[in-house]
């Protein structure tokens, strides 16, 4: 994965840490931009892709902070996130 | 309207879901516990009783769990109510404790800063500090509260005498004061995250911690194909365990019930007064309370599981099969509890945020099989399939029709909520955002009081309207009497029996006769009534104990096999039972919803029951 790509949460390869740049309003639930901040993600915040569901397709398993996330990959995608650069502080 | 708040002080547990608010909550008042529901709203209020050191006592409130004060569930409303004195009949409390779990203060953290600025007193209880300190977050509980300006105590609620810290600030005089503005934290929401990000980097607690043991659990649990197997497994063992560890405790209150029905019979004179005493409330309530070891057991797995933290991976494992459907993962909990009986199901369903997916679970949870049912499954069973080994002797006919029993009301419910989905209106996005919490050791002292509140729940309901509808019954099947050289029996003469004869004709077509008709009325009460109603029905002179089997030989000869399937066939979709059909109007408050869910219901019934006898009749049964 390219350093500095920006891309949705729902689309990074498992166990790679990534920082959440922003988390936007999908046009769908613009209700779940809100939701996502209060249950942890901020831009800033570390993030792993933990695992996937049956057959590598919803819901995600997603690592915030030291809780953990059942997502499905819509609401995955209003999170937008670059990967960690080692020894960079957010 | 008028509420009446008792005197004394009140405290209020406030903290995120998962953050071991409610073992905290056992620890500090024990047995001392009200479980009932918020004025005007089904949501659960747990009220303790709490001795200070000095011998007073304050009041505990376990507010639900709640990631913010910007409700989004009925039940996080509830918690931003009662906090900023808003809630109906509840005083504002006047100490919060704020629990936060520490192995996740990051998020804590928003919370309790949001509940300092509603300038209430308020303590901070930095829980599960010793899972923290195990994955080497150690936490400084005084540098804490210097940066919050709160008084901050270490918690382990699941140790006892891990809350002595927490009984201790109670008697600090100041901690009942309301915190001192302070310039260093921000006076709105906006200025909260970097205020967090700041605390955390000084306290030098930025840094992600996997929970190793928990991710190792879960790389079996949420494996593709290892987790589903596990969880059919899961199930499996559960469901067995409802039935086959529920044999002998069923059989001690069967016996303990024929024991004081005789021992009653033999002292009083017989008369209107035995017979209420013995047809009516012994038989009746006996009938009933047979079935508390299966809800034990049932609920004592649920319970189990969902503190040990498997029930929401059962709900990820299985979120793509409901979401087929149209629904999300988090049905599968309320749907779940539904199998013991469908009023936990329906209140549990509270816990789903979206409007719609929380409706469709209250309407399709009916169609779990319930408990009630099992002992009409039972008594139709045992007379009608015969005892045969199938598969070369490794299953059993019998078990194979109970378990195609509970398959076709799991897949009515799918239907259903399929055909919710294909012919509802609009197209509507649904949420999951739901946590999967690490795995705990579920303590016993937490299970045994869960188990204690179900337990009183299901004898209140006993002791309400199951007894007021059996007493009903008993004098609707008992009077009028018959006149003086009336042939048959006495119950063909009564209002039960009049009113039967009226109903059989609409049964007819599904081929119940009379004394089917007049039992299914006792049996919108509570299912389970309709064998003893049964028994009654045909004037057995036996007691409720063995009602059942000797009910089994009368019904095997008077009944033809077509009827005995329509039934069958008939209680997979039953009309549920009246206490059901309430508990659908309190969560959906109105008439609306109950007499949707009772109309669909009776119509799935009745065209099953039709198929089935019609079917059953065509090849000769």
């Amino acid at each position: 994965m390219k350093d500095n790509v920006e891309v949705g949460l729902h689309q990074v390869p498992i166990g790679y840490p990534m920082t959440v740049r922003s988390v936007v309003e999908s046009s769908e639930a613009p209700e779940w931009a809100g939701w996502l901040r209060e249950i942890g993600f901020y831009p800033g915040e570390r993030v792993v892709l933990m695992n996937r569901g049956f057959l590598g397709g919803d819901p995600l398993m997603v690592r915030i902070g030291m809780s953990t996330f059942a997502l499905r990959a819509a609401e995955a995608a209003c999170v937008r996130v670059v990967a960690t650069q080692p020894g960079l502080q957010p | 309207m008028l509420h009446l708040q008792p005197m004394g002080r009140l405290i209020a547990l406030v903290g995120n879901p998962n953050c071991g608010k409610t073992a905290l909550f056992n620890r500090l008042t024990g047995s001392r516990q009200k479980v009932a529901n918020y004025a005007g709203v089904t949501v659960e209020r747990k009220e303790g009783q709490l001795v200070l050191a000095d011998g007073k006592k304050v009041r505990l409130l376990d507010l639900p769990g709640t990631y913010s004060l910007h409700p989004r569930s009925p039940d996080e409303r509830v918690t931003c109510d009662v906090l900023a004195g808003r809630a109906l009949g509840e005083k504002r409390p006047d100490l919060a404790v704020c629990v936060v779990d520490a192995t996740n203060l990051r998020r804590s953290l928003h919370l309790v800063l949001s509940v300092r600025r509603l300038g209430i007193p308020c303590i901070v209880a930095l829980n599960m500090a010793d899972m923290a300190a195990r994955r080497g977050v150690r936490i400084d509980p005084a540098a804490l509260s210097r940066e919050l300006g709160l008084p901050v105590v270490s918690t382990v609620a699941v140790q006892a005498s891990g809350d002595s810290a927490l009984r201790a600030a109670f008697d600090v005089a100041e901690h009942w004061l309301p915190p001192n503005r302070t310039d260093a934290l921000p006076d709105n929401e906006e200025g909260d995250h970097e205020t967090v990000r700041q605390i955390l980097q000084r306290l030098q607690l930025d840094q992600i911690v996997p929970h190793l043991a928990s991710d190792r659990i879960d790389r079996i649990t949420l494996h593709p194909v290892l987790g589903p197997t596990l969880l059919a497994l899961v199930l499996f063992l559960v469901f067995q365990a409802v039935f086959s560890w529920a044999e002998m405790p069923m059989g001690a209150i069967e016996a303990a019930t024929a024991w004081l029905a005789e021992a009653v019979s033999g002292r009083l004179s017989a008369g209107w007064f035995r017979s209420l005493l013995v047809d009516g409330l012994i038989a009746g309530l006996g009938g009933v309370i047979v079935f508390l070891p299966q809800i034990v057991i049932l609920f004592f797995f649920i319970l189990v599981l969902e503190e040990s933290g498997y029930l929401p991976r059962a709900a990820f494992l299985l979120d793509r099969l409901m979401g087929s459907v149209g629904l999300s993962g988090r049905s599968f909990i309320p749907l779940l509890s539904s199998f013991a009986c469908a009023i936990p199901g329906i209140m549990a369903a509270r816990t789903i945020n979206n409007p719609r997916d929380r409706l469709v679970t209250i309407m399709i949870a009916p169609l779990m099989t319930c408990s009630a049912r099992l002992p009409v499954y039972a008594l139709l069973i045992s007379a009608f399939i015969p005892m045969r080994e199938v598969a070369g002797g490794y299953l059993q006919l019998q078990g194979l029709v109970l378990f195609g029993l509970y398959m076709a009301g799991i897949l009515g419910a799918l239907a259903v909520a399929w055909v919710i989905k294909r012919f509802g209106s609009g197209q509507q996005t649904r949420t999951l955002m739901m946590e999967l919490p690490t795995y705990h050791w579920p303590t016993v002292r937490n299970v045994l009081i869960g188990l204690w509140q179900r337990v009183m729940i299901f004898m209140r309901r006993v002791g309400g309207i199951i007894l007021v509808l059996t007493v009903a019954l008993w004098f609707l099947s008992s009077y009028p009497v018959p006149p003086a050289g009336a042939e048959g029996p006495a119950i063909e003469h009564s209002f039960a029996g009049t009113l039967g004869r009226w109903l059989a004709v609409v049964f007819a077509p599904i081929g119940f006769n009379w004394q089917i008709s007049i039992a299914l009325v006792p049996g919108m009460a509570a299912r389970e009534v309709l064998v003893s109603s049964l028994g009654t029905v045909y004037a057995l002179s036996a007691t409720g104990d063995d009602t059942a089997a000797v009910l089994g030989p009368i019904i095997a000869q008077s009944w033809s096999m077509a009827t005995a399937l329509s039934l069958l066939a008939w209680f997979v979709f039953a009309p549920q039972c009246l206490a059901t059909l309430a508990a659908i109007k309190r969560e959906t408050g109105g008439w609306r919803y109950p007499l949707i869910a009772a109309g669909y219901l009776f119509a799935l019934a009745y065209l099953a029951s039709f198929i089935t006898y019609r079917t059953a009749l065509a090849l000769g049964a």
